[in-house]
């Protein structure tokens, strides 16, 4: 008995709190920047595509979203021809994000995707691109990595050591 | 006497207009109260404050298919919405809003509201019955059980009132608490009618009835269209009727201390229909035996025990 009146008093005590609503359209939600929205293609610090086409993402997302095509530049290095996400079958799940080994594919605090037309949901390349790092500002996969593309030989990379020569006896 | 022939026939218009207006207005009233107490905003974006919302659900609910079962009973599915707007209209006529605002001053006015109040089960009966589905006949089972229950001390919690004013007219009823309301000298009859008014519209936490986590939504579940648009609005119209009756029986009725009689009325009423809506804000639904229970058990004997004192007292 005493418990009822005690939860209506504390329900009539709501009268003079303030509702927690966000009034969408006209109040914009504050998100947090690992919020999993749209997902977009982010570029390295020098403003080069940082994705490899390595297929990571296509095949560990569990909805089969992301289609890539490989291709490889005159200097070696691998870049996608073509990469395209249906955005009516993502299910924001950011694996793609979690298996990414050039931190390029980044899902992004939009989630407005809106539209009248289903077929306006697939992402083409352009589309997916941004011109900014995204949420690594200062990474580079190819000064990090021992991978010889042209003007920068093995060993050459932040951190690295010259490679071992295999033909030597000495330690 | 022209006058006189005007005021007769504008009199029930008005009679009528306010309590379809207050059912009209509780549906958008009732969901923004609720958001108050859940820390929400509720409807706000149909006209100021959401207020057109009501318009909205009025012109959605009247171009829906009006959607009849094959397997239903139809004569009794299409009667059975009738029958509650009916008797709760009728039950309306019966009240007197201002001493000049009454369509029907019965000597026996409250013997009426009982009896038409009874006559409101059959149509949630019959809404269940015909409707051929499991859920909804266990709906009105429980309903039935519910009301038939409740309506024995929801009538013996008034005779304490009855006793102290003398009459079955609600004029009367009201015209003695000028001096200090009913509710004072008759807590425990204001409290066993609140909780049998509760039950009686099946509001929650009694609304057994239409459970929505057990019975989809009880006894309308088939219903679409304007008919289930009958049940809801006749549901607010209880709402409003019931305490209506309250504010006449136990709070003066349109006693106060300046300004219109009318204004008055409305304002109790319209705090004790906030009452009945916080109490759904707040508490959770009983099972069907706790409340069949908690009826027979302690309000029967509570209201049987107000009747005896009062009568001592009087008497005395």
């Amino acid at each position: 008995m005493i418990s009822i009146l005690k939860s209506i008093w504390v329900i009539l005590s709501y009268t003079f709190k303030k509702p927690v609503t966000v009034q969408y359209p006209e109040e914009r939600p504050n998100l947090a920047p690992r919020f999993r929205g749209r997902i977009v293609l982010t570029r390295d610090p020098d403003g080069e595509e940082r994705c490899v086409a390595c297929y990571l993402c296509s095949s560990v997302c569990p909805v089969d979203c992301i289609a890539i095509q490989a291709a490889e530049d005159d200097r070696g290095r691998r870049y996608p021809k073509s990469f395209r996400i249906n955005f009516s079958r993502c299910i924001y799940c950011g694996m793609c994000e979690e298996a990414c080994p050039t931190l390029a594919i980044q899902l992004s605090p939009d989630f407005e995707l809106a539209e009248y037309v289903r077929s306006n949901l697939v992402y083409e390349k352009e589309d997916l691109l941004i011109s900014g790092p995204g949420k690594a500002p200062a990474y580079n996969f190819y000064h990090m990595a021992g991978l010889a593309i042209s003007g920068k030989a093995k060993g050459q990379g932040v951190g690295e050591k010259a490679p071992v020569d295999i033909h030597s006896l000495l330690p | 006497m022209s006058q006189e022939i005007i005021w007769a026939i504008t009199m029930p218009i008005i009679a009528l207009l306010i309590p379809l207006s207050m059912g009209a207005m509780l549906i958008w009233g009732e969901r923004r109260l609720l958001a108050v107490w859940q820390a929400r905003r509720g409807p706000n974006r149909v006209g100021p404050f959401g207020l057109l919302q009501v318009v909205a659900d009025a012109v959605k609910m009247f171009f829906k298919e009006d959607w009849i079962p094959p397997f239903a009973d139809k004569k009794v599915f299409v009667l059975a919405p009738a029958i509650i707007i009916t008797t709760i209209l009728l039950n309306f006529s019966l009240i007197p809003w201002t001493p000049d605002l009454v369509v029907f001053d019965s000597s026996v006015g409250l013997l009426i509201f009982f009896a038409l109040s009874s006559l409101g089960s059959y149509s949630i009966a019959l809404a269940g019955w015909s409707s051929q589905n499991k859920y909804a006949l266990l709906g009105s089972m429980r309903s039935i059980g519910q009301m038939v229950a409740y309506e024995v001390f929801m009538g013996l919690s008034l005779m304490g009132v009855v006793i102290q004013s003398g009459s079955f007219r609600l004029i009367d009823i009201v015209n003695a608490q000028t001096n200090v309301w009913n509710i004072i000298p008759q807590f425990i009859g204001f409290s066993v009618f609140y909780i049998a008014a509760l039950a009686e519209t099946h509001r929650l936490p009694f609304d057994l009835p239409e459970a929505e986590s057990e019975l989809v939504a009880g006894f309308h579940s088939e219903y679409s269209g304007l008919k289930f648009g009958m049940f809801f609005v006749g549901e607010y119209m209880g709402i409003s009727l019931m305490c209506a009756m309250m504010t006449l029986l136990f709070f003066g009725g349109w006693h106060g201390p300046i300004g219109p009689d009318i204004f008055w009325f409305m304002i109790k009423t319209c705090l004790l229909i906030a009452s009945f809506i916080l109490l759904r804000a707040s508490l959770p639904r009983p099972r069907v035996d706790q409340l069949i229970v908690f009826g027979w058990r302690w309000l029967l004997p509570l209201s049987i025990l107000n009747l005896m004192i009062t009568a001592v007292v009087v008497l005395l």
